[in-house]
Parts: C-alpha cells; sequence; structure tokens
C-alpha cells in the first residue's frame, strides 16, 4: 500500500477520536516538553557556573582552611581558624610566581546608608583582590596598601548594593556606608560583571569590600582568614605554585609527613572541573526524568493502540477479506502509533521551549535550549511511538480474517 | 472449459481441544465460469466452512481446492490476501462498509491493496464505474449512514466488483434486506451474471435461491443435492409482480 493512502488512513483514525487522540498526546507532549526544559535549565546552570569561574580571574589558585577529607560540618570548606596573617606574609615572600594574593574574610552584616538598610556579601580583602577578580570601576579607585595597613574604614561597593542603598542615579563613591555600625568610606564603584541571579548562585555585583585589616579589628575580631586567593604569573606556573604553597604551609603549621593537611589548595580547573562535573550530573538527572515521562507517555499510546485494534476488529477483518495482507495492517497501526509521536513530540519541543523561556523570565534562570538535545528527544519520542506501537500492531496483524470479521 | 472454483474431497476439521469437529467431509464439486450457484443449508451444515474455504480466508485440512487453477492449501497467509485481492470479491450479510468513509472511498478500498498498486486516478476512475455499475453513480460521496440497506448493499457489490474479480461470493446478501430490496439486490447480481461473473451465494432462503442458474444444498458437511434450478425467478418479473401486488392494495383500499 502506498505511504500517502497509509498516513491518510492514521490521521483520518486518529481524528474520529479527537479527545482521546489529544489526552494520548499529552503523555507525549509533557515527556518531551520536560526533556527540553529540564536539560535547558540544566545547560543554563552549568554556564553560569562556568562563567562564574571565568569570573574568578585568571590563573587562580584558592587556598582554603580545613579539611575536606576529614569531612563533617565543623572541619569542612573554609572553616576558621588555619591560615593566619603569617602565613599570608610567607607565600607572599617565599612562593615563586605569585603575582598578586588576597586574603578572604566573609562576613555577614546588615548595612545601613541614610534610611536603607541592604544584606550583602561583604568581603575583607586585600589591595590585590580587584586585579585577581578582574574587577574594574565605573568611577572612584580601589583602595590603597596604606589604606590596608593602617585598617581605614574605606569600602568598595558592587553594582547591585550601591543601587538599593544610594539609588541608581547617584554616584556611591564618597558617599557613606554604616557596617556594624561603623562608618565607611565609598572609594570605589565597582563595574558590574553582568551575572544575574541563577540557580545554585548568587548575585555577583551585590558585594562590598573593605579591608581586610578593618574587617578583622573593627568588624568581626577574627585573627585568622577562611581563604587566600592567588593569582599565578602564568598558567605553566600553577602546578609548581601548588606544589610550593602546600609544602610552605605544612612546614609551617608544623604538620607531621603522615598526617593531613589543615588545609586545601585548589586551582582554578580543579575547581571549575569539579563544577562541570556537578552540572553534568545535573543534567543528566532532569534529562533522566524527562525520559521517564516521555516513557509513560509511551505507555499511554501503547494502552491507546491496543483499545482502538480491539474496537477496530472488524475494520481488520473487512480489510484482511479484501486484500489486506498482514503487513499492510501492521503499517496503519504502526503510522498511527507514530504519527501520535512524532507530532507530540514536535508540539513537545514548542512546549518546552516555552517552558524554559517562562523559567527564565518568571524566575531569572538562566536558560540554555541546545540543539541536540532537541533533537535527541524528538528522535526518542518517534522512537517511542515504533516501539510502544509495534505490539499492538503485530496483534492486529495476527488476527484471523473470520474471527475479525464475526467480531460484534 | 476449465472450472474457476475446483472442490477435490475437500475436508475441514477444526480441533477444539481434545475434540475434532468434521465441518465438512469431503465435498467434491467444480463451479464453471459464468455459474450463478445458490449454496443452501441449515446451521451447522457445512455451508458457511465451504464459503470461508472458497473465499481464500481459511485453507482446507483435506482434500484440494483449486481457485483459477492455483492450489490453496501451498499459499501462506500472504499469498491468500492476494488471491482474494485480485480473485475474490465479497459481499456479506451485514454489508461490512467501513463507517465514516465515503462510498466511493469505500469501493475503492481493495485498490489500496492490489500489488502491484494502482495510480490514484485511475482507482477513482474504476470506482466510479463499478458504482455506475449497481445504479450509484450519484451516491459517491454519501455515507454509509446516510444510504438505506440496499444502497449500502449495492456499494458492497461496487466494492466487490472494482479489483475484476473471477467470482463474487455472496454470503446471505439479502439477510438484513426487506423482500423486496432482496429481490432488486438479486436483480443485481442476474444482470451481473449476464455479463459473464460467476456468482457464488450462500443462503437459507428457498425464493431467494431460485434466482440463481444451480442450487448446491449441503447437509452434515456433504452436498445431498446439486441441480440445476428449473423455474428459475426473474428479479425484473418479480419486482413487476410485487408492484402490481400493491397498486391492487391500494385499489381495494
Amino acid at each position: 500500500m502506498r505511504l500517502t493512502a497509509t498516513l491518510r488512513i492514521a490521521v483520518r483514525a486518529l481524528r474520529r477520536n479527537t479527545l482521546r487522540t489529544l489526552l494520548t498526546l499529552l503523555g507525549i507532549i509533557f515527556g518531551v516538553a520536560a526533556v527540553i526544559a529540564g536539560v535547558s535549565i540544566g545547560n543554563g546552570a552549568k554556564a553560569r557556573i562556568e562563567a562564574q569561574i571565568a569570573a574568578m580571574g585568571q590563573n587562580v589558585i584558592l587556598i582554603m582552611s580545613g579539611n575536606m577529607s576529614r569531612g563533617g560540618f565543623r572541619m569542612g570548606f573554609g572553616s576558621p581558624g588555619t591560615l593566619k596573617v603569617e602565613d599570608y606574609e610567607a607565600i607572599r615572600k617565599e612562593v615563586d610566581g605569585v603575582a598578586a594574593i588576597s586574603p578572604e574574610i566573609r562576613l555577614n552584616a546588615q548595612i545601613a546608608a541614610g534610611n536603607q538598610n541592604h544584606f550583602p556579601t561583604i568581603v575583607g580583602v586585600g589591595a590585590d583582590y580587584v586585579e585577581i577578580r578582574s574587577w574594574s570601576f565605573v568611577s572612584g579607585a580601589n583602595f590603597t596598601e596604606a589604606d590596608v595597613r593602617n585598617a581605614n574604614k574605606v569600602a568598595l561597593i558592587g553594582k547591585t548594593a550601591a543601587e538599593t542603598l544610594f539609588g541608581e542615579s547617584t554616584d556611591p563613591v564618597g558617599q557613606i556606608i554604616r557596617i556594624k555600625n561603623a562608618p565607611f568610606t565609598v572609594v570605589g564603584y565597582l563595574k558590574s560583571k553582568g551575572l544575574g541571579m541563577g540557580l545554585g548562585s548568587q548575585d555577583q555585583d551585590d558585594v562590598v569590600f573593605v579591608p581586610y585589616t578593618s574587617a578583622m579589628k573593627r568588624l568581626t575580631g577574627d585573627t585568622t582568614f577562611r581563604s587566600f586567593s592567588i593569582q599565578a604569573i602564568s598558567p605553566e606556573m600553577m602546578d609548581d605554585m601548588q606544589q610550593q604553597v602546600t609544602e610552605l604551609l605544612r612546614q609551617r603549621h608544623k604538620i607531621g609527613v603522615n598526617k593531613e593537611d589543615d588545609f586545601i589548595v585548589r586551582t582554578q580547573r580543579e575547581i571549575s572541573e569539579a563544577a562541570t562535573e556537578t552540572s553534568k550530573v545535573m543534567i543528566l538527572l532532569l534529562a533522566v526524568f524527562g525520559a521517564v515521562s516521555l516513557l509513560v507517555g509511551g505507555i499511554g499510546i501503547m494502552n491507546i493502540m491496543l483499545v482502538s485494534v480491539t474496537e477496530r476488529t472488524r475494520e481488520i477483518g473487512i480489510r484482511m477479506s479484501i486484500g489486506a495482507r498482514g503487513r499492510d495492517i501492521l503499517l496503519q497501526f504502526l503510522s498511527e502509533a507514530v504519527a501520535l509521536s512524532v507530532v507530540g513530540g514536535l508540539i513537545g519541543i514548542v512546549v518546552g521551549m516555552a517552558a524554559s523561556r517562562f523559567i527564565s523570565n518568571q524566575f531569572g534562570w538562566t536558560t540554555l535550549i541546545s540543539t541536540d538535545w532537541i533533537l535527541l528527544a524528538f528522535a526518542f519520542s518517534a522512537a517511542i511511538g515504533i516501539f510502544f506501537g509495534f505490539y499492538p500492531a503485530r496483534k492486529a496483524a495476527r488476527l484471523d480474517p473470520i474471527d475479525a470479521l464475526r467480531y460484534e | 472449459m476449465e472450472p474457476v472454483i475446483k472442490l477435490e474431497d475437500f475436508r475441514k476439521t477444526y480441533r477444539n481441544g481434545s475434540l475434532e469437529v468434521h465441518a465438512v467431509r469431503g465435498v467434491t464439486l467444480a463451479i464453471q465460469p459464468g455459474e450463478f450457484v445458490a449454496i443452501m443449508g441449515a446451521s451447522g451444515s457445512g455451508k458457511s466452512t465451504m464459503m470461508n474455504t472458497i473465499g481464500c480466508l481459511d485453507r482446507p485440512t483435506g482434500g484440494r481446492y483449486l481457485l483459477d487453477g492455483v492450489n490453496t492449501s501451498d499459499l501462506d497467509r500472504d499469498d491468500l490476501a492476494d488471491l482474494r485481492n485480485q480473485k475474490l470479491g465479497f459481499v456479506f450479510q451485514g454489508f461490512n462498509l467501513l463507517s465514516r468513509t465515503s462510498a466511493l472511498e469505500n469501493v475503492e478500498l481493495p485498490m489500496l491493496y492490489a500489488r502491484p498498486s494502482v495510480p490514484p486516478r485511475l482507482q477513482r476512475e474504476r470506482a466510479l464505474k463499478a458504482l455506475e455499475m449497481v445504479g450509484l453513480q450519484d451516491r459517491g460521496d454519501h455515507h454509509p449512514n446516510q444510504l438505506s440497506g440496499g444502497q449500502q448493499q449495492r456499494v458492497a457489490i461496487a466494492r466487490a466488483l472494482v479489483n475484476q474479480p473471477k467470482v463474487l461470493l455472496a454470503d446471505e446478501p439479502t439477510g438484513n434486506l426487506d423482500s423486496r430490496t432482496s429481490i432488486e439486490i438479486m436483480g443485481v447480481f442476474q444482470s451481473l451474471n449476464e455479463q459473464g461473473i460467476t456468482v457464488v451465494m450462500v443462503t437459507h432462503e428457498l425464493d431467494i435461491a431460485r434466482f440463481a442458474k444451480r442450487t448446491i444444498i449441503m447437509r452434515d458437511g456433504l452436498v445431498v443435492n446439486d441441480k440445476l434450478v428449473e423455474q428459475r425467478n426473474s428479479a425484473v418479473e418479480e419486482i413487476g409482480k410485487l408492484d402490481r401486488e400493491q397498486t391492487s392494495v391500494k385499489l381495494l383500499a
């Protein structure tokens, strides 16, 4: 039988039961849409994480206190205690290839300016920090080494924090902000990095930087750091630097040969690889959820095709009596199932893209639609039509014409 | 002349668990081209089984059946399907048209399965011609539910004729029709038969069988009577008789 005739019969049969066809389609539509929307969210998150890692600056090595392998919350990532000011000075002087180095102290505090309150990320840093993280200025300038030495009450402010406190039109440079009631003068207005909110990330522009000395003396009273950022002169030096820093810190912390480090040294590449691995797992998980719902949609097709074969037993008998071969009947029902899944797949792609756009607009998450995944989801839905349509179609094709004709 | 249907000691045995049912127990019979045969018998006489075999819907379990010289015992399902498509036309008691499909498309149906395939334009042409043969050329776009029983049966006959079969098989073709329409359908069969088409019909009504040229009576799986019809009914005359009766009834009333 001709393909066009087969398709025409299939479409006519599907249109005969509009509601049933639509409900069956929904299963496939949601499945494909779930795959596409899920993967686009995952890919968006991955792209954001990659951008954030790139925003860390270039050739950066992170040193954190604590030890991951010892586990537990108490000694987890960035625990206080082990990195001292002297360690900072020693690395700065003794390690080769250091282009810039800055300690980091994060603190949670509300800041106020005039009658506005805000709760940004406040970090105590060295004068090199801005360079390491490739920040640039809209107005004003970085604080100086002298500011750090003297623990001056000066601050750099990011775009989001500045706009919240002073409004969009006011230049924050020269303004006073109060952190834990201590007045700090804003000396630099940081240019936006342009990374908004995303799944599993904060607004990178909602920040206030103050000299680490000021943070330690005037705000927290801490005497140790949670982390350092070091920038290497060139990427080739990073592995060597990682080695040097590790040896130096073990020596300074008097760690025995078989004892574990009480700090962690990670290059940017290692961090990036770990993050990529995490986002890969997340994308896979989202895709699997989508695939499961697609599978359920496929079972819906099979169910409805089985009903259809039973209902149309007499029609099958008529067709066989006038000369339809088993294969003609098989193709007829298979093409119905495939038509269902292909149409569902196409609509699902549109719905999935719309859903991904909606999520991106509504929650401000980055989503990234990938052509590969669209093709994959579509091919998968078509394959599901063939797979789940085959059994009912074969059942129809194997009917005995005499029994089928007699069926009431 | 070579018979178009030839049964040689045809037997059909059904197995129902350990029970063997002998539906047909050895029938030898030949039907020549141009014949109009009525097969009669009570239910259980084996006439339906014989019809299914002649219609290539089933194969004999014993003996041979040759349709137009082809031994059907050797054929598989696909070959039987092709044989039904090319050499046979079916007319059923319940019409068996596809609902929600126009009369014309119903008539085109057998050509969908023709091998080699028929071009769509030729399909339409041949379907229209077949509808013309049964006097329904202006009803092609009607759906079965818009047609009377007699008209539906005519569409079924047109469908049976469209692939120019060797034999037209009719299984109780008047079973669902009133007496007047039954005679009209017999009229269609008689006129097709006069044009040279072989007709084999199963019926349990004696009046209907008398429109045929030859009757075969079956009982318990065997042919018990096979003879030419002596006082053959003519559909044209019968219709005329009916009309006269109706007129007289009207005059009396």
